[in-house]
């Protein structure tokens, strides 16, 4: 059993009422299986309507999930013969996005992503998922060489944002960061970002200058932690639940904003319920993107990146 | 019209300095925060706000900047009737925007036109810290958008100054998504072979940082700038170790080769001018 999350307390309770009930009667000569029917309905009907009445923090917590799947798991899931690729030629390999070449659907395709770890462990060698300067400079070396090539990229956000450390500023991550923006918008093939946990801030801009931005259901993509905001704008990080609700960082939100293409819907529950359905899901949204971008002709491909952008903006005149 | 911003901008002139004495008349002194020094605002005013003693670069508002750089009555602003709306209805935004518009006599943290310098036409945005903390939501993202796609169209350098704290938090990812708008017309404006000249001023930090300002064909910076994505505090609290007081200045970034140079301001008109002098091409 993964770990439950504070609004799933209801429906743990239920099923392990059902399992009490379900024990009593192996052990003892009563049968109860009419009662175990009406309970297991209702736990059907219980997990409906919590899971489809989500708040946003209910949301940010299974984002944030440790189970939740990464790069990684998606990548085994969707692309055949994939290699990774390493390093940014001049200063490392940055754990915390990976990227690499491989098959989607028969079609050769680059693809790059946050890494993070799911225990402590690889959480410590890939930093969180939060990349320093050189995650961001081998991405774009990547995404240049899928260029070369003809490759379509794929990118996988999901990071808290960029590292706060001493080493990430000296090594210029405002620059690495600003470079893959405007790269990004010039690149002759076509980009397709899926925001598949937490989109943090510049950290996770920095893979998401494409033509189509996907959300998995329950990701969210701000432009700065629900934490960090309660504690700029209301000097209390405690109130992190209203940040969330105010600073409209659901996929639903970002879909009513028009900022982002489709909402991938998740499997009951959250992704960590089970990837390989969930896999499956992101395989069509994928798919029927790549089918319409590549049938764009360079200059359509770099003409709708940038109206997709030229038009984010509230304001009025 | 213009004459009338430019008188705006004198009152604006006057360092309201809560440290000056109660005896000496509001904005006829000026005292230096650095080295502590009275200087009469009016001389303060021809050293383009430098400090004569110690070189303290004192913050400036965009119609000051206008005035230093421009060739007389060259400039022409563009924009100005851009409003801000609430997008994510935070409370008191709209008039917090109302009030600072009020102070600073702008309609956002950014004041953009064109104008020449050295005889050179060039498209500028100018943010305003006095605006805002110069933070960037939309009405910020579409004006400096705009003057770089006037600069493409015109073909024509354009040169960004920047003064912010980063992205508008009340605007939520509507204002990161203003770093992705104003790339997408730098990287256009770039494929046409135009010059961009960035010229970070205190202080240049957070999506600022790591979109448009850091990515100039060339990087100016003013001493001392304060300069850098993540906050000083959080990152100490990271790293738990004390940071350099020159950390994320100026002169820490020069060191570090994210800069060209670091001009004073003094210089930095006669600067521009020699640079957008170098890229000036012949015409058919």
């Amino acid at each position: 059993m993964s770990k439950t999350l504070a609004f799933e307390e209801p429906i743990v309770k239920l099923r392990e009422k059902i399992d009490e009930l379900e024990e009593f009667t192996s052990t003892n000569e009563v049968d109860l299986s009419d009662e175990i029917g009406k309970l297991k309905t209702r736990l059907s009907n219980l997990e409906t309507e919590i899971y489809s009445n989500m708040e946003p923090w209910d949301r940010v917590q299974v984002a944030r999930h440790p189970e939740r799947p990464t790069t990684k798991d998606y990548i085994a899931e969707l692309f055949e013969d994939f290699m990774e690729l390493h390093g940014d030629r001049s200063f490392g390999d940055d754990a915390a996005i990976i990227g690499g070449i491989g098959f989607f659907e028969s079609m050769p395709v680059t693809v790059i992503g946050h890494q993070r770890g799911k225990d402590t462990k690889e959480n410590v060698k890939r930093n969180f998922g939060m990349p320093h300067p050189e995650g961001y400079r081998k991405a774009l070396r990547l995404m240049k060489q899928a260029e070369k090539f003809g490759r379509p990229i794929i990118c996988f956000i999901d990071t808290k944002g960029a590292y706060p450390g001493k080493a990430a500023e000296e090594r210029g991550q405002s620059e690495a960061i600003a470079r893959n923006l405007i790269e990004m918008a010039g690149l002759k093939v076509p980009v397709v970002s899926i925001v598949i946990g937490e989109g943090g801030s510049g950290g996770a801009l920095a893979l998401g200058v494409a033509n189509h931005i996907h959300m998995l259901e329950h990701s969210t993509y701000s432009v700065i932690s629900p934490e960090g905001a309660a504690s700029i704008l209301w000097k209390d990080a405690s109130l992190s639940k209203q940040a969330a609700e105010a600073m409209k960082i659901t996929a639903p939100h970002l879909k009513e904003m028009g900022i982002i293409d489709e909402i991938i819907p998740e499997v009951l529950g959250g992704a960590h319920r089970d990837p390989k359905a969930q896999a499956v899901e992101m395989r069509k949204v994928l798919k029927s993107s790549l089918d319409s971008l590549c049938e764009m002709d360079v200059n359509a491909i770099i003409d709708d990146r940038y109206n997709k952008f030229r038009n984010i903006g509230v304001f009025s005149e | 019209m213009i004459r009338e911003l430019f008188t705006k901008k004198k009152q604006a002139i006057t360092i309201p300095s809560a440290d000056a004495k109660n005896d000496v008349p509001e904005g006829i002194m000026t005292k230096c925060p650095d080295c502590k020094q009275i200087i009469l605002t009016k001389d303060l005013i021809k050293t383009a706000k430098v400090c004569p003693k110690c070189d303290h670069h004192f913050k400036m508002t965009a119609w000051e900047r206008v005035e230093c750089l421009f060739d007389e009555n060259t400039f022409e602003s563009m924009d100005d009737h851009l409003k801000s709306e609430n997008p994510l209805k935070f409370p008191s935004y709209t008039e917090k925007i109302a009030s600072d518009s009020e102070k600073t006599g702008l309609n956002e943290a950014v004041l953009t036109g064109i104008g020449k310098i050295g005889g050179n036409e060039v498209a500028v945005a100018i943010m305003d810290s006095h605006f805002r903390m110069g933070s960037m939501g939309s009405v910020v993202g579409e004006k400096i958008t705009r003057a770089i796609e006037a600069a493409t169209d015109k073909s024509i350098p354009v040169i960004i100054f920047s003064a912010s704290g980063g992205a508008r938090m009340q605007e939520g990812v509507l204002s990161l998504m203003q770093m992705a708008k104003t790339s997408v017309a730098l990287q256009r404006h770039a494929d046409k072979g135009l010059l961009y000249i960035s010229v970070m001023t205190y202080p240049t930090t957070g999506g600022v940082s790591a979109s448009f300002a850091s990515v100039g064909d060339i990087n100016l910076a003013e001493p001392k700038a304060l300069i850098g994505f993540a906050g000083r505090r959080v990152i100490e609290q990271t790293v738990r170790e004390k940071l350099p007081d020159n950390f994320q200045t100026a002169e820490f970034l020069l060191d570090h080769g994210q800069l060209d140079a670091v001009i004073d301001r003094r210089e930095l008109t006669e600067t521009l001018s020699k640079l957008v002098g170098l890229h000036v091409r012949e015409v058919k």
